[in-house]
């Protein structure tokens, strides 16, 4: 991606290897190669194989039975798609429902992150005293390690024993029997709360290095205008801001889509299917029930959705930025 | 530049009700890790009947979290070093040179992103075993293991952001290398990495984070010789009892490290944000 | 360029499919290193006392006197639960397995159709001190019926009612015999706080032994004889509906226990007098005497059946012993097995893990209170049935528990589970059952 974000300092002239593309090799062509060697072998071990091959047992029927000795399992062709998209039938039904509750999760999370770490961002803005501080103290979501933190909000989501129920029924006064946040259909509230608190200090962060590269004498020259602040957010922040944008919801849909910690950590094996994420849904349906060639093949599904999505979302979006 | 009311009232508000949401869990998790067993089983409270510092050291036999600890350290430590290095020379080779196949590598490496966990989870893991038999390097239920997979899960982003970073250095700076003498790789070392230092901290940060909180491969890749904190806490909770408050003990104390890390070297990972990613 | 790219992917994808090829080829050459060498292997227990410190201070001695006998050193690593499904499956895909792992027996005949275990012929029999010395219906848990079983029994186990002796006394009540008493008392000793039972409603398998049990009450079957799910007929969908509306109808559960993920919870619930009854597999004794109650206190009785039911108080619980396929330290690894099935393991680590014997002629220790362990013997001879011995027994515990857990978590939220939900999530479950297949 930094290839098509080329900053105005790459002078094209002094890039040895771009001179004369044609001409025989020079001395030194190797060298870029060598460098990326390490990556590109790491990636294609860890990543790209692991993939292809996860590509490949979804055409297997790799259950239990085969599991020890998988070179034996059958090539049972498309088997495992037919019966992941029907959606009929059992396995098939629970998968879209899955899906459709994990798009409904994604919407929520990304959106209302973007939000609060733009309000956030924007608040911060302008020098006042305890800027620093809150800079620091929104960000303590985002350095705690994931799971301290979702362990935390498992505790606070217990029903008799937790702090929400407790705020919401003793301190409010709330009346009614509290309910339980972990499972039945409040498990999808809890996951996309605990989901909103990790991600929004990540949008905080991006959106805040994005608006301190907007000079102030832009907002300046605006208010001598008469603009409003919101007029100014709308006309001056939200443009500036717009490469960060780019990117920042494009990674925030992408991590939230496959979010696995979230509903692993918060509801373990309980797996309320209020609160079964795509990612907690195929480690269960691969793992419980050892048919890790269906697992893989709900995988692809993941992965074809995903490129799907974010090709469309680099096309629009290029096409738009070329418009303008 | 005057501020108007309503940017006031929007700000304290703004403020307010994050910094609710910010610390309540932090204060419910730092308040329970001080409550005896019994204030923590019982209805919760906002205040422990009596402050007690045993969760903090019982933690430590209740499950060998120490050893845990540092699995973890020298897992996430080696990853983020190893990261750092191979994310330097190949942003490096990104930012500094055109060469054939630049575009598809950096497509590439950042598509690695969009991987759901679980589709290369078991490959993985069956081509740790293959590894094994076929040269004898043990990384199934090894720190070694873990260490590959990690560096991996940061590297698209660390390269991305970085060599965003080193295209903000100026080339004059390369150019002067080269004139006292420097080859690439001196230019690299002697001029590059210190002005690009911001940024290889925000590298750093990023990685550490990354390897420290991983769950997904962590509960399948590991055994009692190799468990890290991320699967290690979640065992409070199988033993006969489920001791909040030592787990609320043990989640502070390995949050701790990374929190105060992340807090203090902070500006560095906006900067480095700034530079890199943003652009 | 393009052409180039091409060829990139397509050498990759070759790399990948040689790679996993090769998976299939030489998984036998994994057993792990530690217990390579003369003389050492590595056992992989499963946790049964009250941590998982706990059990390697209860079995080290033990070992220590099997190395002392045959100069075998044993690597024991103790897992926890929540771990044990995930490291069996890692060890049985990659053959990077320990010599000689414990399971929970529901699982052996779903393990052994793995083929990763090995079958204990005749002669591996005799190794370990002949098939005879096991209690039969102990033995008949360790596979498949007509195959050679791929596990042995090592600890036994059987759900009882436990009741709280002072409850039961100040409520002028007697332990029950039947479903409709125990239902009864439970409704006279729920008042305030306190609730007559306590369930693991939210544990799929707490939740899946209780639906095979109460069908088996029932005279229900699982599967049929060709290995088919039925869990939508009467008597299944009918003893679930029973188990449920302990907390739906009768309201003598909590509805808090829809969020208890695991036995012990409802065993603290017991201990410190918060429920008047649990049913519970024997090694709850241990938990309970850790939370404060004595032995004294509580009263055991069978799980009662409802009247005119079948006379099933438990499946026949308990944990296996099984040995890798591709150990190759077979020798050592059948000593050990022997070892651990000898009177004097037995006796030796019954006592501490609560466990019942599955020796012939051996006697349950496991508690100082003689009523209780003549109740347990009696439960676990002739009130316990065999879980279905079918290698699909562990989708039948993932599907129909889960299952039960949504149906505890809606009842616990207010809403109502009739029959025809049960039925219907039966049959999503018998379907998961045939795709998984």
């Amino acid at each position: 991606m930094s290839a098509a974000t080329a900053t105005p300092t790459s002078d094209k002239t002094t890039k040895p290897a771009d001179r004369n593309p044609r001409r025989p090799r020079r001395s030194g062509w190797w060298l870029p190669y060598a460098l990326l060697a390490p990556a590109i072998i790491f990636e294609l071990v860890i990543h790209v194989i692991p993939m292809f091959t996860g590509i490949w047992m979804s055409f297997l029927k790799l259950t239990k039975a085969f599991i020890s000795n998988w070179g034996r399992a059958p090539v049972i062709g498309v088997k495992n798609y037919q019966v992941a998209l029907d959606f009929n039938g059992a396995v098939g039904a629970s998968l879209l429902q899955s899906f459709l509750i994990t798009c409904g999760f994604t919407i929520l999370v990304v959106g209302i992150s973007w939000g609060l770490g733009m309000a956030a961002a924007v608040a911060l803005q302008k020098k006042f005293w305890g800027q620093g501080f809150f800079r620091t103290l929104f960000l303590v979501p985002y350095a705690l390690p994931m799971y301290a933190g979702i362990i935390a909000w498992k505790f606070m989501l217990q029903k008799d024993t937790g702090a929400l129920n407790h705020f919401l029924y003793d301190n409010l006064g709330i009346s009614g029997d509290k309910p339980f946040w972990l499972i039945g259909d409040n498990a999808f509230a809890a996951v996309v709360i605990v989901a909103i608190w990790r991600l929004w200090p990540f949008a905080f962060l991006m959106l805040m290095a994005g608006l301190q590269s907007i000079p102030t004498d832009v907002y300046e020259a605006s208010a001598v205008d008469g603009a409003k602040p919101f007029r100014q957010w709308l006309s001056i922040t939200l443009p500036m801001v717009r490469p960060v944008n780019m990117v920042l919801v494009l990674v925030m849909f992408l991590w939230t889509f496959n979010d696995f910690n979230t509903p692993f950590v918060l509801f373990g094996n309980a797996q309320p299917p209020a609160g079964d994420l795509i990612s907690f849904h195929i480690y269960n349906a691969s793992f419980l029930t050892w048919n890790f060639g269906s697992g893989a093949a709900m995988s692809v599904l993941l992965l074809l959705f995903l490129l799907l999505v974010t090709g469309i979302y680099l096309l629009v979006l290029n096409r738009r930025s070329k418009r303008a | 530049m005057r501020e108007t009311t309503p940017a006031k009232v929007f700000r304290m508000v703004v403020i307010a009700v994050l910094t609710v949401f910010t610390v309540v869990p932090v204060y419910v998790m730092v308040i329970s890790a001080l409550k005896p067993l019994r204030d923590v089983q019982g209805a919760f409270t906002w205040w422990p009947s009596e402050l007690t510092i045993t969760p903090f050291i019982d933690m430590w036999k209740t499950v060998p979290l120490a050893s845990y600890f540092v699995n973890s350290v020298i897992v996430a430590g080696a990853a983020t070093i190893l990261s750092l290095v191979i994310a330097v020379f190949a942003a490096y080779a990104i930012s500094r040179y055109r060469f054939r196949g630049r575009s598809i590598f950096s497509t590439t490496v950042l598509s690695t992103q969009m991987f759901p966990g679980v589709l290369f989870l078991l490959p993985l893991f069956l081509i740790f075993v293959n590894i094994n038999s076929a040269v004898g390097i043990q990384l199934v239920g090894t720190r070694l293991g873990l260490v590959i997979t990690y560096l991996t899960f940061s590297l698209p982003f660390s390269i991305w952001m970085l060599s965003g970073y080193l295209d903000g250095i100026p080339r004059e700076l390369d150019e002067a290398a080269k004139v006292d003498g420097s080859g690439p790789m001196g230019a690299l070392f002697r001029v590059i990495l210190p002005a690009a230092r911001p940024g290889l901290i925000a590298v750093a940060i990023y990685s550490f984070m990354t390897s420290w909180g991983e769950v997904l491969f962590a509960s399948v890749m590991t055994t009692e010789s190799n468990r890290t904190l991320a699967v290690g806490l979640q065992l409070y909770s199988t033993q006969t009892n489920v001791y909040w408050n030592q787990i609320m003990a043990a989640s502070l104390v390995v949050s701790v490290p990374v929190v105060v890390g992340f807090l203090l070297l902070q500006r560095n990972f906006v900067a480095g944000l700034t530079a890199g990613a943003v652009k | 360029m393009k052409i180039r790219t091409l060829a990139a992917t397509a050498a990759i994808a070759a790399l990948a499919l040689t790679t996993s090829a090769c998976g299939g080829s030489n998984n036998a050459s994994g057993s792990s290193e530690s217990s390579g060498g003369g003389g050492s292997i590595t056992y992989w227990a499963s946790n049964q006392g009250t941590s998982l410190d706990n059990d390697k201070a209860v079995l080290t001695p033990e070992l220590q006197k099997f190395q002392d006998q045959t100069g075998v050193k044993v690597n024991l690593e103790v897992i926890g639960w929540n771990d044990l499904q995930t490291r069996i499956q890692t060890a049985v895909t990659s053959g990077q397995a320990p010599d000689v792992v414990n399971i929970g027996n529901t699982w052996a005949a779903s393990l052994q159709s793995t083929e990763a275990f090995m079958p204990f012929d005749s002669s591996a029999m005799d190794a370990i001190g002949g098939k005879d010395k096991f209690v039969k219906t102990a033995l008949d848990t360790g596979g498949m019926p007509g195959q050679d079983p791929t596990s042995v029994p090592l600890y036994g186990l059987a759900y009882g009612l436990y009741y709280n002796k002072a409850m039961f006394a100040d409520a002028g009540l007697t332990p029950p015999t039947t479903w409709e008493d125990m239902v009864a008392d439970a409704k006279k000793l729920t008042t305030g706080d306190q609730h007559g039972f306590a369930l693991a409603a939210g544990s799929y398998t707490e939740n899946a032994h209780f639906a095979f049990i109460n069908a088996a009450q029932n005279g229900a079957d699982l599967f049929d004889s060709d290995g088919k799910p039925t869990f939508t007929s009467d008597g299944v969908v009918d003893g679930i509906k029973r188990q449920l509306d302990l907390m739906q109808t009768d309201k003598v559960v909590d509805v808090a226990n829809a969020q208890y993920d695991n036995g012990t919870k409802a065993v603290n619930d017991f201990a410190t007098g918060k429920v008047a009854m649990i049913i519970n597999q024997n090694n709850a004794d241990s938990s309970i005497v850790a939370n404060g109650m004595k032995s004294d206190q509580y009263g055991v009785v069978a799980f009662p059946a409802p009247k005119g039911g079948k006379d099933v108080a438990s499946h026949v619980a308990g944990i296996n012993l099984s040995i890798f396929k591709n150990t190759k330290n077979k020798d050592a690894a059948l000593k050990f097995v022997k070892f651990m099935t000898s009177p004097e393991t037995q006796t030796a680590l019954d006592k501490p893990f609560a466990a019942l014997p599955v020796l012939n002629g051996a006697t349950a220790n496991f508690t100082d209170n003689p009523e209780e362990a003549k109740i347990f013997s009696d439960i676990y001879a002739n009130k316990s049935k065999p879980l279905p011995l079918v290698p699909a027994e562990d989708q039948f515990e993932s599907t129909v528990g889960k299952a039960m857990n949504q149906m505890y978590a809606t009842i616990a939220s207010g809403g109502t589970v009739s029959t025809d939900d049960i039925r219907k999530a039966m049959e999503t479950a018998q379907q998961q059952v045939a795709a998984a297949g």
